[in-house]
């Protein structure tokens, strides 16, 4: 019985947090033509959410590529199609691949350190201090967050892939001795500028649109303790994962 | 700043008939206040009377179940969302952990509201905050992170960005938790001088007695959801209700019960069936 | 105000990165860097059958990309495929006896036209058409012939033999 009604309620809250992140997207979006005026705060939050994520975006693009390398040259081998090794690579990277793991790493990189930040400042009044300076904080602190994450988001995805680019080419072609010029020429042979590469990139600008909202809506409505903020940032990660996942299939089933 | 109200009453916020309730709880019942110009009015009561809610009602972030509140001649329920700014812009507030943007410097926490609402000459900004920081003894500290601060620091900082733009109402949030003895002193001396020098109407929120009398002309006593006392600090010290003798005494036990209400203590511990 | 200028300069460089890497992935590994190889020359090649060929599919000389196909048309008149390739003018020596043949890359993979060198002392030039040509190999049409043809059951019709594994039944060599 009581099991029952849990699960009933935990079905309930999930549903009431979904509604409440809509509602919550509303009101960011109401707020973007308002958060224009502080533009210079949407710069520096691409500077915190872009650039500061290019360290770890770097390392996993070169060693993803590295991999993918590896396997992919010695699963095909084994069909004498080594040549497309490239075309491979850079297919999966550009449709599913690049968007997906840049979104899940930046979830981890800079989805937590905007929850953390908007929940520190809703725990030491700092939301509560701009509202009464006449400052409404959805302009100033949650709009810029967001719109940042869309514009770094596909900036990063595409460094990813450059990254990983190279590194699959650093392993068949200057480790396992493909030819070079067949590498690039299966490559560019097969992949499409539109429906592969720019697919790619308005994918990724929604997965920043994705983790950025809920990273904001994770600080912003934290219980306002030190424990509060630590299990908002946990949530951020584990539903803007989720939800990039999600909306990854969905798009890629009904929109491309 | 003048913005002397177009109403000639004698109070700068008037609270009548106010009731409030959170979630099951019913905070205010029927509470009647005013906040006279030009004056420091202290608001002391229990924890968990309700005292920020009623700051928050004060500035609009809260909107009560029933009662009408007017600040400067504006009934709060009539105003859209940017008379509601542009009333906040007249209001400075201190809050009780400072609430300093962790990002900006000393100085640039101070010039925030400046640059968020008027577009001035960044000479005069400049001269503007060093002003107030002056004011408050941190001119020095001026490009320091609000992380290197001290507590006491910090809201003295605090009270320079809240009093930036001249306003014509400062509300203190509990200004004297957490201060060492100087800091407190001189945080009471700040909150005088400015209401003096700068022809302030103050609010102070807080539960420290000594201080609050020697800064406050008059006292508000809440307690249970009304006004348990009104009066200056000396009639409220030798006034004799239960509340005031309790609270100003710091007597342990009283109308403010020691006990949290419960079940009966014996049958709580299965005593109770002893007895027929 | 300088901490505010380097975050200004940092989002830039980033940005700049950014754009760079989009640019890069663009042009250099899509079918886009086949469009940028400098002049190239146009030749005319008919095919009974192009199979899978596309537009933009390579043109390659011993595996090696030269140009790409840049037009496809059915001769209303013949019924034949008329095929438009653009070479590299880098590569203007091709003998005029040179055979063109539509491969296909790997056993599923896409197709593309090879160039087989002749021995004409004549090179190809702008326009010309290649007059020896072989069409595209039907890995049905294969499959077909080599059922019929080896005589194991004759009796069997191609359709019904369709869907058997035809890997199996390759134990002779000899019928290719």
């Amino acid at each position: 019985m009581s099991e029952k009604r849990d699960s009933g309620s935990r079905l309930g809250d999930g549903l009431a947090q979904v509604g409440a992140l809509g509602l919550f997207l509303l009101q960011v979006l109401a707020a973007i033509p308002r958060s224009l005026r502080y533009f210079a705060e949407t710069v520096r939050q691409i500077f915190f959410v872009g650039a500061m994520s290019l360290v770890i975006i770097i390392t996993c693009g070169l060693f993803i590529g590295l991999v993918l390398g590896l396997q992919l040259y010695e699963v095909l081998s084994r069909f004498g199609s080594t040549a497309s090794v490239g075309t491979v690579v850079a297919i999966a990277l550009y449709r599913e691949l690049g968007p997906v793991i840049t979104a899940l790493l930046f979830a981890g990189r800079a989805g937590t350190s905007i929850t953390a930040e908007i929940g520190l400042m809703r725990a030491t009044d700092q939301l509560a201090a701009m509202e009464m300076m006449a400052v409404d904080p959805m302009a100033y602190v949650v709009a810029p967050r967001f719109l940042a994450g869309i514009v770094a988001m596909p900036l990063l995805a595409c460094i990813f892939n450059a990254l990983a680019i190279f590194g699959s080419h650093l392993v068949a072609v200057s480790w396992l001795g493909l030819d070079n010029g067949t590498f690039w020429s299966n490559m560019t042979g097969a992949v499409d500028v539109w429906t592969d590469v720019m697919n790619g990139v308005w994918k990724s600008a929604v997965f920043g649109a994705v983790v950025t909202l809920v990273a904001t809506f994770q600080g912003y409505t934290t219980a306002p303790t030190s424990e509060g903020v630590a299990y908002a940032t946990t949530r951020t990660v584990v539903y803007s994962s989720i939800l990039t996942l999600v909306i990854d299939f969905l798009m890629t089933a009904f929109l491309m | 700043m003048s913005a002397i109200s177009t109403s000639h009453t004698d109070e700068l916020v008037r609270i009548r008939g106010l009731r409030t309730q959170l979630g099951s709880k019913v905070i205010f019942d029927g509470v009647d206040l005013d906040i006279p110009r030009g004056r420091v009015t202290a608001i002391m009561g229990p924890s968990g009377t309700g005292k920020t809610t009623l700051l928050r009602h004060i500035t609009g972030q809260l909107v009560p179940d029933a009662g009408e509140i007017v600040v400067d001649g504006h009934d709060l329920s009539k105003l859209d969302r940017n008379a509601l700014f542009d009333l906040r812009e007249r209001i400075g507030y201190l809050f009780q952990n400072s609430a300093l943007l962790t990002d900006f410097s000393v100085f640039e926490n101070v010039a925030f509201p400046l640059r968020q609402h008027a577009r001035l000459p960044e000479e005069l900004v400049r001269n503007v905050v060093l002003m107030k920081l002056q004011a408050v003894g941190l001119r020095g500290a001026a490009e320091l992170m609000p992380a290197e601060l001290s507590g006491g620091m910090a809201r003295r900082v605090a009270l320079a960005r809240a009093i930036v733009r001249d306003p014509t109402l400062l509300i203190y949030d509990e200004p004297f938790v957490g201060l060492d003895p100087i800091a407190l002193n001189q945080v009471v001396k700040l909150i005088r001088v400015l209401n003096e020098t700068l022809g302030l109407t103050s609010i102070v929120v807080a539960h420290e007695l000594s201080a609050v009398s020697r800064v406050s002309d008059e006292i508000y006593l809440l307690a249970a959801g009304r006004v348990a006392a009104h009066g200056t600090p000396q009639e409220l010290v030798r006034g004799a209700t239960d509340w005031t003798r309790q609270f100003f005494g710091g007597e342990a036990d009283g109308p403010v019960p020691f006990h949290y209400p419960a079940r009966d203590y014996a049958a709580d511990l299965g005593f109770a069936q002893v007895r027929p | 105000m300088t901490q505010r200028r380097s975050h200004q300069i940092g989002t830039g460089l980033f940005i700049l990165l950014g754009f760079t890497a989009l640019g890069y992935l663009a042009t250099q590994t899509t079918s886009l860097a086949n469009y940028r190889q400098g002049p190239t020359y146009a030749l005319k090649a008919r095919f009974t059958n192009i199979g899978q060929l596309k537009l933009r599919a390579p043109v390659k000389v011993a595996g090696v990309r030269i140009g790409s196909v840049t037009d496809i048309q059915l001769e209303p008149d013949r019924l034949e495929a008329l095929v438009t390739l653009a070479v590299d003018r880098r590569f203007n020596q091709l003998p005029d006896d040179s055979a063109a043949s539509v491969f296909t890359s790997g056993l599923l993979g896409d197709q593309y036209v090879a160039l087989k060198p002749g021995g004409s002392p004549d090179m190809f030039k702008d326009g010309d058409e290649i007059i020896l040509t072989q069409s595209s190999v039907q890995l049905e049409e294969l499959i077909g012939k080599y059922l019929v043809g080896s005589g194991d059951s004759p009796a069997r019709k191609p359709e019904e033999a369709k869907p058997a594994d035809p890997a199996p039944a390759t134990p002779d060599p000899a019928t290719h």
